[in-house]
């Protein structure tokens, strides 16, 4: 026993020791149950990792028997193999500095102990999700971040957008966890059993005839609840609007951990989808397309927070299309890459909006270049990083998709470049319009206190050099490569494609600031159809918000509920009260007449009693 | 009593109870209506103490003198009843004291 369960216990510690008393307490001791227990939890992942070697196979604990039920039997087990360490190191890791930076960028706010107390509770059941051993438990950690993720979102729950957003999330959220129900359920029967241990050999030893029907079901129902919590085609609408919460919780849940649980999921899985082909091709095409959409839509937003929402949607695009084409190794790369730049983007811009005093609109900004200049070089590294140029993190880990996705199909290639030129853009077009030019707005800024400056420097860091760790090379063990041979002209394609963008978003915004401008005003209506995010939400609220909703209220509310369920109610109640009406009448208050009823009442009885022979 | 046959003593009881059952029924002034209670209850005791005599079983008398110790009781707070509506109403009719109705 090397006690895994220390590494998510040591949050939920966190959590109640925060949640119950942290109303009391003062703001230092929150700080230091909050960071120490994440804290804690990070060494004590590093410690179990350096005492487990090399993980050649997988190191697995269980605790106790959860469920026993005919066939199933479900053990609260944990386990470690690569693939989870890169995980544990990713969540407790970056996870650590978003709660460091929190405890400068929450200072101001209220509800300070509630927001850490969520924060750990997140923390507890993210880890629970990457280290479960079946399906089950990883389906607790999966509802639990996802119930962290709408306490977060709606963590300013006076604002009602804040609350709107936060059940946006729930509820789509609610319809991918239905199909991840629904692939347990085939799995239990196909199976008879929820363990990893116990389903991937069985798949693999499937013959093909088989596999075709049952196997492309489970693997296509598993994606359907990676869509909804990795916010892929259909069903990304959620993220954009979750950028209502605070800016460490975009970082953390939105951008570095919550959101790559999909492709996680999809990854350990992966003995199930490498038996249905076709699932893998419907994975790779819906993370392409979503990656395209969300990089266009990416383009012409003016919300930093939302630019960058849509280009976390974007870059979940491509880790879908690595783990489509089979490339699952370079798909965790770039999650692990991402985790850093991305973190580190939504820490810079929540970094600016601190400085601006909650200003996230580009155009009310510019110039911030002197005034904030760590947070600005910090924001510089993330962006190289994410538009791919090398050889900092981004240029690794997208290449390798790239590549991946060439070897599975060229066309593939050929739009991950376009995209991959797109996000250049959009991520440049942000840093261009917040620090150079002249400032637009009227805030002094000021830099923010080391708290927040701190993780900012480290991730910047990793997102330069993270792209040297060999992470493909290191979970190889799990995910054989596909052979697919470093070709230099494609990858400086796509490097160029990179470059390509920045020096668009320079024309563009630095050196011809109308271009901008004059560019959306020729493309019309394309513009404003990308501008306002392809009527995607326009489209859902008509086709199925509204009449599930009319639907809801005319049979539900005023049929089922107000005619039947009432109806019943109350007929019950009116009868009774009508039959008590006329009872009353008996209460004259006249004795006599009492005493007559009385009379009566006995000599019927004695009369009835006569009758059947009961006087003898 | 050895020559009156048991019947002779049920029908008596049974004249008074009825008589106390019609004064109930059709007397208006509470006093009356009260007397015409105690008369029922002494029709009872009378058939009781007909029954305990004619099967020599000592019951009957227990309940005879269960029954006066009741109906004592009852005379007191009955005629306290009565004093109070009395006073409050100026009125002895049974049929004034009907407020406790629906």
């Amino acid at each position: 026993m090397r006690h895994l369960w220390l590494i998510p216990a040591l949050p939920f510690a966190g959590f109640l020791l925060n949640g119950i008393f942290g109303r009391r307490a003062s703001k230092a001791v929150v700080n230091a149950i909050a960071v120490g227990s994440v804290a804690l939890s990070f060494l004590w992942v590093v410690k179990t990792l350096l005492s487990l070697g090399g993980m050649e196979t997988p190191h697995a604990e269980r605790y106790f028997t959860w469920i026993e039920s005919g066939i199933l039997n479900v053990g609260f087990e944990l386990a470690v193999d690569r693939l989870t360490a890169v995980m544990l190191l990713v969540v407790t890791g970056v996870g650590l500095l978003i709660h460091i930076y929190s405890t400068g960028y929450m200072a101001h706010e209220g509800g300070y102990y509630r927001f850490f107390a969520y924060m750990n509770l997140f923390m507890f059941f993210m880890l629970i999700l990457v280290m479960a051993n079946n399906y089950l438990l990883m389906f607790v950690g999966w509802e639990g971040v996802g119930l962290c993720s709408y306490l977060l979102i709606g963590f300013f729950f006076l604002r009602r957008s804040a609350s709107t957003a936060a059940n946006k999330a729930f509820i789509v959220n609610r319809i991918g966890d239905f199909g991840f129900a629904l692939a347990m359920f085939l799995m239990v029967v196909q199976f008879g059993t929820l363990d990893f241990a116990g389903i991937y050999p069985a798949a693999a030893e499937m013959p093909a005839e088989q596999t075709a029907g049952i196997l492309t079901a489970i693997a296509l129902l598993l994606f359907v609840g990676a869509t909804g919590k990795s916010a892929q085609l259909p069903l990304y609408v959620w993220l954009p609007d979750a950028m209502e919460g605070p800016t460490p919780v975009s970082a953390l849940i939105h951008a570095a951990t919550m959101v790559t649980a999909g492709v996680y999921m999809v990854a350990r899985s992966s003995a199930l989808f490498l038996q249905a082909p076709l699932a893998m091709d419907v994975v790779a095409i819906v993370g392409l397309l979503t990656a395209v959409m969300a990089a266009t839509i990416g383009l012409t937003q003016f919300d930093i927070k939302k630019v960058f929402a849509y280009s976390t949607v974007s870059q979940l695009g491509y880790m879908v299309l690595a783990v489509g084409v089979g490339a699952f190794g370079a798909g965790i790369f770039h999650l692990m890459t991402h985790a850093f730049f991305k973190a580190l983007l939504f820490l810079g811009a929540g970094s600016v909006i601190h400085a601006l005093s909650g200003e996230q609109d580009l155009r009310a900004m510019g110039g911030l270049r002197k005034k904030i200049p760590l947070t600005f070089a910090t924001l510089l590294c993330a962006a190289v990083a994410i538009a791919g140029v090398p050889p900092f993190s981004g240029f690794f880990s997208k290449d390798e998709i790239l590549l991946a996705a060439h070897h599975h199909a060229p066309w593939m290639y050929w739009v991950g470049v376009i995209t991959a030129a797109m996000t250049a853009f959009y991520v440049f077009r942000a840093i261009f319009m917040a620090f150079f030019g002249d400032s637009r707005g009227h805030h002094h800024p000021h830099e923010s206190p080391p708290s927040m400056i701190l993780p900012l420097a480290v991730l910047a860091l990793l997102s330069l050099a993270g792209g040297f760790i060999p992470v493909p090379r290191f979970l190889e063990p799990l995910f054989p490569a596909e052979g697919a041979h470093h070709d230099f002209a494609l990858v400086a394609v796509s490097v160029g494609a990179g470059l390509l963008g920045i020096g668009l978003a320079w024309l563009f915004y630095v050196s011809k600031p109308g271009l901008a401008d004059s560019a959306a005003a020729r493309l019309g209506a394309l513009y404003r159809l990308v501008y306002n995010k392809y009527f995607v939400d326009e489209i859902y609220d008509a086709t199925v918000v509204r009449p599930l909703i009319g639907g809801s209220r005319a049979v539900l509310w005023r049929g089922v509920d107000a005619g039947v369920i009432d109806g019943a109610v109350n007929g019950i109640a009116q009868r009774s009260r009508d039959l008590g009406i006329l009872l009353r009448m008996f209460q004259s208050g006249n004795i006599r007449s009492y005493a007559a009823w009385v009379l009566l009442g006995s000599v019927f009885v004695l009369a009835v009693l006569g009758v059947m022979g009961g006087l003898r | 009593m050895e020559g009156a046959p048991l019947s002779w003593y049920l029908i008596l009881s049974a004249i008074l109870f009825a008589l106390g059952v019609a004064g109930f029924l059709f007397r208006r002034n509470i006093i009356t209506v009260f007397m015409c209670i105690e008369l029922m209850l002494n029709a009872v005791n009378l058939s009781f103490i007909a029954f305990s005599h004619k099967l020599n079983q000592v019951d009957g008398h227990i309940y005879a003198f269960f029954v006066m110790v009741v109906a004592a009781a009852e005379a007191a707070v009955g005629l306290a009843i009565i004093l109070t509506v009395f006073k409050n109403r100026a009125s002895l009719a049974i049929d004034d004291v009907s407020s406790m109705k629906y």
